[in-house]
């Protein structure tokens, strides 16, 4: 069994961002990671961020993953790769599989889960044909291993990771024929979809996937157009030749984990589905188990990263280490978060935040 | 299919090796997932479900959906999106539950 002060579980921006900041207070910090390096959604990410400066805006995923990385390097952090974490048990046990080989016991003072989101999926006929995949499937295959991922694509979601994608793809040369939203409007930032729809790709707004076509794998798609009312227009039925269909219909929270420590959860549709409630430190509802990132409800990269400084900062401050300037880094913080999130795009953020507020007291 | 240029990344491939996959030799490059070097073969059918005998691919690549297990090495439902190939690895497709030896 091992012992340790701090317990991180996932190395994405937010968990690494936790740690971070913990071991700054002096807190003695673990990471745990499923992958064989750290980095979570943004080793996969070739444009340049949004966001505001003090998240490294206008830098592309893969280089900020590469600032943490010297980051950690400075602190009393160890990075454990390779290294799923399985559960956490009611005292406070933490189990975990090295190498789907070896298994370990954790024993930490406090838990850190950031263990981001997983893409969701679906439901249409012949949706588990191969050649139907998440959009961050055929992006870990192109991105992170160069492989050629398809040859002719239709992209299923307008928001800004379908749109983003699509992008991608192209730049790997690889053919999209259109992308589909069965809203009404484009989901996703305006710049990214002129991007697109510069290089001639049609984005078909109202439109959604009616089947897959093919017998051992995808050789087509039928596409056909939704009233008002999300219905299925008779007639528009168009059938599209594409050996890959991508489903970028949006990530929900992997709070498993939470869920098995009895964390209380709640179904938050603006944060992507059940989250944890939590304090304004970040804390969970059952004591020394905080949440920062995706996993507490699904934003972005800046935000996670904000996210995982502050449950850095009150994880170690619920270990006795507390910083002369606490309260200025924490109000920092919390004032950057508000900027992230000021303004119309950050409504749904702001709203399903508030109802996913846990009042200790109460 | 392997990319060879792109604007913005730089591939760093490890060592060439090669693998079998149900008793053909597949080429492929360490720190290469054996679903990424399969995919870059052109296979694209992983398996079969269990009941329909469906055919399944890949659908997340990060270890999350199960959709990809296959026999490696003897091993029935391995995860083949999360794990490395080694230079010599045996993959099988998998028919059924799988049997632990
Ligand atoms: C295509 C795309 C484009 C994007 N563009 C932008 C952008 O321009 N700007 C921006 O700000 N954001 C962007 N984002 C969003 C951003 O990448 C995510 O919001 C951010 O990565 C979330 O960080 P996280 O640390 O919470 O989760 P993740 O990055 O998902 O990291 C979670 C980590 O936890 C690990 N993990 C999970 N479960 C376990 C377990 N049981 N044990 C051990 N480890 C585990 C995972 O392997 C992973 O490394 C984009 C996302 C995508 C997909
Ligand atoms: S493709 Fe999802 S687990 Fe491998």
């Amino acid at each position: 069994m091992i012992t340790c002060e701090l317990l991180v579980i996932g190395a994405g921006p937010a968990g690494l961002c936790s740690a971070i900041t913990a071991a700054k207070s002096g807190a003695s910090v673990v990471v745990l990671e499923r992958s064989p390096d750290i980095g979570g959604q943004l080793i996969k990410q070739t444009h340049m961020f949004f966001g505001s400066k003090e998240q490294h805006a206008s830098t592309r995923g893969v280089d900020i993953a590469e600032i943490l990385r010297e980051e950690i390097a400075r602190y009393d952090i160890k990075l454990m790769l390779d290294t799923t974490a399985l559960g956490i048990y009611e005292d406070g046990m933490v189990t975990a599989l090295y190498k789907e080989e070896e298994y370990m016991k954790f024993k930490p003072g406090a838990i850190i889960v950031a263990t981001g989101a997983c893409e969701r999926f679906l439901a249409f006929p012949n949706n588990d044909l191969p050649g139907v995949c998440g959009a961050g499937a055929v992006q870990t295959l192109m991105n992170v291993y160069g492989i050629m991922p398809a040859k002719d694509v239709v992209m299923l979601g307008a928001g800004n990771i379908g749109l983003i994608v699509s992008y991608q793809l192209m730049q790997a040369g690889v053919n999209v024929k259109c992308i589909l939203d069965a809203a009404p409007k484009i989901g996703g930032y305006l710049v990214h979809a002129s991007k697109v729809a510069r290089m001639g790709v049609p984005i078909k707004t109202s439109h959604t996937v009616k089947r897959a076509i093919g017998e051992d794998h995808l050789t087509a798609v039928e596409i056909v157009a939704l009233d008002d009312k999300f219905n299925q227009i008779p007639g528009t039925e168009e059938i599209i030749p594409a050996d890959t269909l991508c489903v970028s219909v949006g990530l929900t929270p992997l709070c498993e984990l939470l869920a098995m420590a009895g964390c209380k959860l709640s179904y938050i549709p603006q944060l992507g589905g059940m989250v944890p409630l939590k304090t304004g430190e970040y804390e969970t509802s059952v004591p020394n188990i905080f949440v920062a990132g995706d996993t507490s409800g699904v934003e972005e990269a800046s935000a996670a990263m904000v996210e995982g400084h502050i449950a850095g900062l009150c994880a170690a401050k619920r270990l006795g280490h507390i910083p002369e300037d606490f309260d200025a880094q924490y109000s920092s913080l919390n004032r950057q978060l508000m900027a992230l999130r000021s303004g119309p795009a950050g409504e749904h953020i702001r709203q399903g935040l508030a109802s996913a507020c846990l009042n200790k007291e109460a | 299919m392997r990319i060879e240029n792109h604007p913005v990344l730089d591939f760093k491939r490890g060592k060439q090796i090669s693998f079998i996959f149900n008793g053909k030799a597949i080429d492929a490059f360490e720190g290469e997932t054996i679903q990424a070097a399969l995919h870059a073969a052109g296979v694209r059918v992983l398996g079969h479900s269990l009941t329909l005998h469906r055919p399944r691919g890949f659908y997340c690549a990060i270890g999350n959906c199960s959709s990809c297990m296959m026999v490696v090495d003897g091993v029935p439902n391995v995860r083949t999106c999360v794990t490395p190939v080694r230079e010599g690895m045996v993959v099988e497709l998998q028919e059924g539950k799988g049997i632990i030896e």
